[in-house]
């Protein structure tokens, strides 16, 4: 595998938690190691392997779990609970009681309610800054990260970020090491029991494979190749909007502040 | 002659000195993992196995085998003799002569070893061994002149001072090579590693004409246990069996001259990796290594010692990543050494405990673990390919003559056309067959080859746990991968499943079926025709025979490549290799095609569809690749009803 190895980019002092779940196979439905939260173990494990913590809240026995433990990880902790429940509660107690500097999850589930609202429940609950969609943490210093953030077509927004704060890894992150079955075998599972109350409204549905929506087609009046291969690609801009630098501050969180509103997000 | 206690004490010094070194080395090779070896049954077996197992593979290059047979032969019994005559001191003139019949036959050996030597092909070790024929001469002609007086040709204390000293100084040389040098590291080391090694193979199953060819599966139970390590990383980590077996190789170069990674210019020479082993389990560097390097690697910088990582320092894991697993090297060895085992084990612990199997490797694992197909498709799909061949699926029907084992060629279009043929054929001879549908999963061999045991057991319990299910009398597969994993391999996972089942390959059925008259074929008229054997189904199986008693059967009069049976040339795409993918000056493919170029062929009939896909991906102009199912199903005379 062509990435860089585990070398350790900044001081052994930082405390980062990964967040992990269990993820599912697109095509065969398998449990599996989830695509992003393995790049938030990985992301995790290039910061600072000595005290990093990868945590996961559910069930203990689960095999999946193993494979972020194939990674090269001594011990996973899990937050015993039934799979079901919602996590939300037991983590951010845990999170709050072991006040780590930087949380890093996945940005969805890959199955469950698949929601995404995990990091965003976590950094309300918690009080801290969320990141969303980062691509990488460039470094970390007095107290201050500066991270890269990912935005669509590769582009890349640098962001700093005082600690502690929640941070949500998007693809675009290194992807996660080879899991190898020794380790995964010897891994320990630090179990931790928790109150975790049941998810009643979840209980209620009931679950069904997602069917593909149809796909709108584009009119593509291109006469180049070079014109059909950007229609082909470019994700839809979206029109409108201004780009506000130089105003005050206070300037640019009232147009926030307004839009919002317009939209309906506030009442 | 003066000085009589001289040559005594100088015998019995260097017999003891060898004996010396010979616990040393019996040391160093019982640092590594306990095996289960029978010692007495295989010392007893021993000079059996020399004279037709070890002579059979000798027996190929006559040149050397006479040769050899003189020298050592010559050798073994001057030496009892010398120990007799010139140690002992036992007076009798019979012994006298014979010993010098037997120096003589010694000394016309080694002028032959000498010959060879004078230009000698790149493959073999220079450094010390261009002394070793001079070293024989000595010892052959300084023990002939010393043995006249005894024979009563020549009167005692003939020759002065001179003389004898002169005598004396070819005799030190001589017994310090063949005696000393035997168990201290010279190149006659391999005539007491390799007795050895004969007694106590790994693989006993090896002697007398038997096949071995699966690999010994890793011990999962205690992959949990804090310390254990799956695999080998130290040469420790090896069974003592198979570093007595490295510590055996003679350095002949006929795996090299083989080894078709090497000839493309990949970092592999299958004998420097087994001198790699020896500098590994003795300690040391490579610097003293007088053969060929790894391509594109200076020799001089590997080091390593018994209880270190191999794979930090000794060899590059480009190396092992390199190999094809075609077990050509295994074929040619003299010293019938497992190069493909010991590539396979220090993959493993590559694989399992460092996870760092290169480029693809670690995708395709991923796939194979999540929908037991090694390019990630829906495990639903498998039996797409046949949606329009009206198959019987065991688990409607239960019960089958004859299970076909479809492989992941079911996902792969151009080896569904091999499938298709193959049903044709089958429909065609009235054959009672089933499949097993989405039921089959991938039959284990990338992961293997690639190291990662654990996906292979997991993959080989559940599709015995599935086939446990159904009732069959035989199971025929398109793919030589597969065959050898069914038939060699999944035995010994604690199922006996298999047990009463015969496994095929399909060209082995086929040719059944047309011995049998089931199946009517036209004559084919397609030019020159050549056969390439793939490694799983010749070297691994030994089935040579059938294809090409199929291709006679349609009339084809098959133009043989230099390399073909169990020398043929491997396309490349075996033990991962495509996935792997380590570069080198060439590809592997093309150079098959060049030998099928040779033969001026312009259809070449494979029996894999690996090796299609291989062989096929040869740019253009290049001849057609079939695989034989295909040719037969093309040449079927179907009655009409
Ligand atoms: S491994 Fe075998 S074939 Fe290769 S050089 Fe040694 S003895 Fe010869
Ligand atoms: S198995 Fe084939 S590729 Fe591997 S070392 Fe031997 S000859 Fe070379």
């Amino acid at each position: 595998m062509q990435h860089k190895q585990t070398e350790q980019r900044f001081a052994n002092d930082l405390n980062i938690v990964s967040l992990i779940s269990v993820g599912k196979h697109p095509q065969s439905g398998r449990e599996r190691r989830a695509e992003q939260d393995g790049r938030a173990v990985e992301l995790g494990m290039s910061l600072n392997a000595e005290n990093l913590t990868v945590l996961h809240a559910g069930d203990p026995q689960q095999n999946a779990l193993r494979s972020y433990a194939g990674m090269g990880l001594n011990s996973i902790r899990v937050l015993e609970m039934d799979p079901a429940a919602d996590a939300i509660a037991p983590l951010s107690s845990y999170l709050k009681q072991h006040s780590p500097d930087i949380v890093l999850a996945g940005v969805r589930a890959e199955s469950g309610e698949s929601s995404g609202m995990v990091p965003y429940q976590l950094a309300e609950q918690l009080g801290w800054p969320l990141v969303s969609r980062i691509a990488d943490i460039i470094s970390v210093e007095g107290g201050v990260a500066e991270i890269l953030q990912a935005l669509p077509r590769g582009q890349r927004r640098a962001l700093k970020v005082r600690l502690p704060f929640v941070a949500s890894v998007d693809n675009a992150a290194q992807e996660a090491r080879q899991s190898a079955f020794g380790p995964a075998s010897r891994a320990a599972l630090d179990l931790q029991s928790t109150q975790s109350t049941t998810d009643v409204i979840r209980d209620e549905w009931s679950e069904a494979p997602a069917r593909k929506r149809p796909k709108r087609l584009k009119k593509v009046k291109a006469t180049t190749a070079a014109e059909r291969f950007k229609a082909a690609t470019a994700k839809a801009q979206s029109d409108g909007g201004k780009v506000m630098k130089n105003e005050p501050a206070a300037e640019q969180a009232q147009a926030i502040f307004d839009l919002l509103l317009e939209e309906g997000v506030l009442r | 002659m003066s000085f009589e206690w001289l040559h005594p004490v100088l015998i019995a010094t260097a017999l003891v000195l060898a004996a010396v070194g010979a616990v040393r080395r019996v040391n160093l090779w019982r640092a590594g993992q306990a095996d289960q070896i029978n010692l007495i049954a295989g010392l007893m077996a021993m000079p059996g196995r020399y004279l037709h197992d070890l002579h059979d593979i000798v027996e190929r290059d006559k040149y050397m085998s006479k040769t050899h047979a003189a020298t050592g032969g010559g050798f073994v019994l001057s030496a009892v003799l010398i120990i007799l005559v010139h140690m002992l001191g036992i007076n009798s003139q019979i012994l006298a002569w014979a010993l010098m019949a037997s120096l003589v036959l010694m000394f016309v050996g080694a002028l032959f070893v000498f010959k060879r030597r004078l230009d000698p092909p790149s493959r073999i070790s220079k450094g010390p061994w261009m002394r070793l024929p001079k070293s024989l001469l000595s010892f052959a002609g300084a023990f002939f002149v010393l043995t006249l007086p005894a024979a009563g040709v020549l009167p005692e204390g003939t020759g002065g001072v001179l003389l004898t000293l002169f005598l004396t100084a070819l005799i030190i040389w001589g017994m310090g090579e063949l005696f000393f040098g035997m168990t201290w590291g010279g190149p006659m080391k391999h005539a007491f590693a390799g007795a050895l090694h004969l007694a106590f193979h790994r693989r006993q199953e090896r002697f007398g004409g038997g096949r071995s060819t699966g690999l010994k599966p890793v011990d999962l139970s205690v992959a949990a246990d804090q310390g254990s390590v799956l695999g080998v990383a130290k040469p420790t980590d090896f069974k003592w069996t198979q570093l007595l077996g490295f510590d055996a190789c003679v350095q002949c170069g006929k795996c090299e001259a083989m080894c078709p990674a090497f000839a493309a210019g990949q970092p592999l020479n299958p004998k420097k990796l087994i001198q790699d082993m020896v500098v590994g389990l003795a300690g040391g560097s490579d610097a003293k290594f007088a053969g060929s390097a790894y391509p594109g690697k200076e020799i001089g910088n590997a080091k390593g010692g018994p209880n270190q990582i191999i794979t930090e320092g000794l060899i590059d894991p480009e190396t092992l990543w390199s190999c094809t697993t075609c077990r050509a090297c295994v074929e040619e060895c003299p010293m019938m050494i497992e190069h493909v085992d010991a590539v396979v084990d220090m993959r493993r612990y590559l694989t399992m405990e460092k996870g760092s199997t290169p480029n693809k490797g670690a995708e395709v694992l991923d796939n194979i673990i999540a929908t037991d197909n090694p390019n990630g498709y829906a495990p639903a799909s498998r039996t797409n390919w046949a949606a329009d061949q009206n198959l019987n699926v065991l688990s409607d029907v239960k019960e089958t003559e004859v299970l076909f084992w479809v492989s992941d060629g079911a996902f792969d279009m151009r080896s569904q056309r091999i499938l298709r043929s193959f049903v044709k054929l089958l429909k065609a001879a009235d054959v009672d067959f089933a499949v097993l549908g989405d039921e089959e999963l991938d039959c284990g061999d990338v992961a293997r080859r690639l190291g990662d045991d654990a996906t292979f057991q997991s993959l080989a319990k559940r599709n015995l746990e599935t086939m446990a299910k159904y009732k069959f009398k035989r199971i025929v597969t398109t793919d030589p991968h597969a065959y050898h994993c069914l038939r060699n391999e999944y035995n010994d996972l604690g199922f006996d499943g298999l047990k009463d089942v015969e496994v095929l390959h399909h060209t082995t059925y086929l040719n059944e079926l047309v011995q049998q008259g089931k199946l009517k074929l036209d004559n084919l008229s397609a030019g020159t025709v050549t056969y390439h054997d793939p490694c799983y189904l010749g070297r691994y199986n030994g089935e040579y025979e059938a294809p090409r008693e199929l291709l006679r059967s349609l009339g084809v009069e098959i133009a043989e490549m230099e390399r073909s049976g169990f020398r043929s040339r491997c396309c490349g795409g075996g033990g991962g290799a495509p996935i792997t993918d380590i570069p080198g000056e060439r590809r592997i493919a093309d150079m098959r095609m060049e030998d099928v170029n040779t033969t001026g062929a312009e259809l070449v009939a494979v029996g894999c569809q690996q090796c299609t896909a291989m062989l096929e991906g040869v740019v253009e102009p290049r001849p057609e690749v079939k695989d034989i199912a295909e040719i037969l199903a093309g040449q079927l005379i179907e009655e009409m009803h």
